[in-house]
């Protein structure tokens, strides 16, 4: 292991190489291009050993990786809002073809208007497509969790999504501890594709017409129909529940270092009030915890590591018998409220000991969020709170309502 | 030229399969099939083909297949072969994208010009049978001038998109035109782009039974029929070298057999075509006709 001072884009770059990927494909998007331009020079170079293909558009980009990965080669790209969003039809095809691709999302907003800087808009737009999502608190975690995603992936065949924040943490410099070559081959072996069905000696059909209900085969045993085949899916994102854990307790096990698993944690254990967030807004709030607690507010921090599948169980289980979560969304479902919220508010339904939930939204478009603004909105949630409010529409941090006409 | 009796005798696309009496898509993928030898993977989008080969979990051709989505079909074909490079099994099969006039010309242009400029290693065939027809007759690209559509009613007003010299500009080592109402032209054209590398690309009119409105029996006469009249010109430009072949080549000599008001009379899609705009379809094939005999004349000093 070595200690090397590198961005958040870097740290991914670095961890796919290490992961001894072989095909690679992207199209470029700020904040993401300098995954891929490292990428593409250690291919050139013939530092990585892969097929690297420049496409002409993130649809492409996905595209290669689907068939890559559908022939049984380990396949990455990454990329970053519009860009995203232009894949979108074969973000929810990976995932319903069931292809451990594994893909880094530099979190950046959604235009109009454009916007090159971060929000999370972005990944939280696809949440639903059945991808693993799992969101990094710092550069550590960019190279920790995109390795582990890889072996996430194959281990359930299920594509997984490495999030961070677009220029907070990508082109953000702090050191990263890089493991070596042999360490990352004893956690991540090569691929053993077991689905890999390409094969003229067993020609299969792959992803044809599914009709609704089972159907027998050609020796009338009965396949499944779209329905089971989508229950199979859902089913496989449940079990990453376990799998997300037991990758990152394996991976401490290697190298010293947890990214907590499904939630990551701070002061938690007497806390009363919840700072919930993800991504690098995690350890901010770690900051604004300390300085509530000097104010004598009993305040912790609960990161979501993991945001598909939703850890609901643990959700309740760290937030049963606290009086308030406060939850930090960096998006916005349109005409309701933050997804982080509305998914936490529906994890805690009916339980009987769960805090009230006030959501927040803030720095979309990359505007700038200070522990002062942080620490302010954890009060007037406690003040609502006191005042009888156990729900309220969400508050947005730092709107400058006067330019708004 | 090979003769269909010495055509291989091994079927890959089988019997019962799902396409329309009549379909030119069966008759073009059977001959491309045995050019392959069953050595291939089929990378395929949504489209007639689609239905050809069945639903899960029966298939109609006993060659690994790939479904892919509309757009995607020739970057997914170039993930197919990136995988199998990467893995070390490139040289186990040959990679064939097979999408249709929609797919190509249409919603899948921008994927293949990207894999055209990067002369990724595989096959591309689209079979052309005019139009939208797996969703019902829509107009597309590739739609002829005065052909009706359930989106043109009153038939189509512009020509169609000439996608072989789209990809011959992308100076891909080959581009063939050529028809499946002559299987023995699909066999070799698909035979000479197997044995080179590169992006291969080979445009195929399939006659279309139910979306030109003609009687199923009569698919293959058609076909040729619009080879006769100069509609469809059967040729291939191999390292920028252009050449008439089969039919072609022999009506390079004896000039076109017949007008194409006699193409289209046996055709409903054309019934609402009228006499001025049939004069105008037949001086836009006979200009094409007449650059491509002489490009061919070129390619012989």
């Amino acid at each position: 292991m070595s200690v090397r001072v590198m961005t958040g884009n870097d740290a991914a770059a670095t961890a796919v190489k290490l992961a001894r990927t072989q095909v690679i494909a992207a199209y470029p998007i700020t904040p993401q291009s300098p995954v891929v331009e490292s990428l593409s020079t250690w291919v050139e170079s013939g530092e990585l050993p892969a097929e690297f293909v420049a496409v002409e558009s993130e649809h492409s980009a996905l595209s290669v990786c689907i068939g890559a990965s559908t022939v049984g080669a380990r396949a990455f790209t990454a990329t970053s809002a519009n860009g995203l969003a232009y894949m979108t039809e074969q973000v929810w095809w990976a995932a319903g073809a069931r292809l451990p691709i594994v893909m880094c999302v530099a979190n950046r907003a959604m235009a109009a208007p454009w916007s090159v800087l971060n929000d999370q808009q972005d990944s939280m737009s696809v949440r639903d497509a059945g991808w693993v999502q799992l969101y990094c608190r710092d550069n550590q975690e960019i190279l920790d969790t995109t390795v582990q995603a890889f072996h996430i992936a194959e281990e359930l065949n299920a594509p997984v999504m490495v999030c961070y924040d677009g220029f907070l943490l990508s082109h953000t410099m702090m050191p990263v501890d890089v493991p070596d070559a042999g360490t990352v081959d004893g956690f991540l072996p090569p691929r053993t594709a077991p689905l890999q069905i390409v094969d003229t000696a067993d020609p299969r059909n792959v992803g044809p017409v599914t009709l609704a209900d089972p159907r027998p085969d050609a020796d009338g045993v009965l396949q499944p129909g779209y329905m089971e085949f989508r229950a199979m899916h859902h089913a496989a994102l449940l079990e990453a529940l376990d799998a997300v854990p037991a990758a990152d307790r394996a991976w401490a096990g290697i190298t010293g270092r947890s990214s907590g698993g499904l939630l990551s944690e701070y002061l938690l254990d007497d806390a009363d009030t919840v700072l919930v967030a993800a991504g690098s807004l995690v350890t901010q709030l770690t900051l604004v915890a300390d300085g509530l607690r000097a104010e004598g507010v009993r305040a912790g921090v609960l990161g979501i590591r993991c945001y598909r599948p939703f850890p609901a169980e643990a959700l309740r289980d760290r937030l049963a018998g606290r009086s308030l979560a406060v939850v930090f969304d960096k998006a916005l479902s349109y005409g309701y409220q933050g997804p982080i919220c509305e998914d936490l508010k529906a994890a805690l339904y009916d339980g009987g000991d769960s805090p009230a939930v006030h959501g927040v939204v803030c720095g979309l478009g990359g505007r700038d969020v200070t522990p002062v603004q942080l620490a302010s909105a954890v009060r007037e949630a406690r003040a609502d709170l006191e005042a009888g409010m156990r729900d309220r529409a969400p508050h947005w941090i730092g709107l400058v309502e006067g330019s708004m006409r | 030229m090979t003769r269909v009796t010495e055509l291989p005798d091994a079927e890959h696309l089988l019997s019962g399969n799902r396409a329309c009496a009549g379909c030119g898509i069966g008759t073009g993928l059977r001959a491309i099939t045995k050019a392959l030898d069953g050595r291939m993977v089929l990378v395929n989008p949504a489209s007639c083909l689609t239905v050809l080969g069945g639903m899960y979990p029966i298939s109609s051709l006993d060659v690994p297949w790939v479904n892919v989505a509309f757009p995607s079909t020739a970057a997914s074909a170039a993930g197919v072969r990136a995988g199998l490079r990467a893995l070390g099994r490139d040289g186990e099969m040959t990679v064939l994208a097979m999408a249709g006039d929609g797919g190509t010309a249409d919603i899948g242009i921008q994927a293949l010009s990207g894999a055209a400029e990067r002369n990724d290693d595989f096959i591309y065939v689209c079979y052309d049978n005019e139009a939208y027809m797996n969703t019902g007759t829509q107009r597309s690209g590739s739609t002829p001038a005065g052909a009706r559509t359930t989106t043109t009613m009153a038939g189509k007003r512009e020509n169609p998109k000439d996608v072989p010299a789209i990809m011959e500009a992308h100076g891909v080592p080959y581009v063939a035109s050529t028809s499946a109402a002559f299987p023995t032209d699909v066999y070799d054209k698909v035979v000479r782009a197997r044995e080179m590398s590169g992006l291969r690309y080979i445009h195929m009119n399939t006659p279309c039974p139910s979306g030109w409105s003609f009687d199923p029996k009569d698919s293959i006469s058609i076909g040729k029929l619009a080879v006769d009249a100069g509609v469809v010109v059967l040729y291939e430009i191999v390292d920028g070298v252009f050449r008439l072949t089969g039919r072609s080549k022999s009506l390079a000599k004896a000039g076109l057999q017949v007008p194409v008001a006699e193409y289209v009379a046996g055709q409903g899609r054309f019934k609402t075509l009228g006499e001025a705009e049939l004069a105008g379809v037949q001086r836009w094939v006979e200009e094409r006709w007449s650059a491509y005999v002489a490009r061919d004349a070129a390619g012989q000093r």
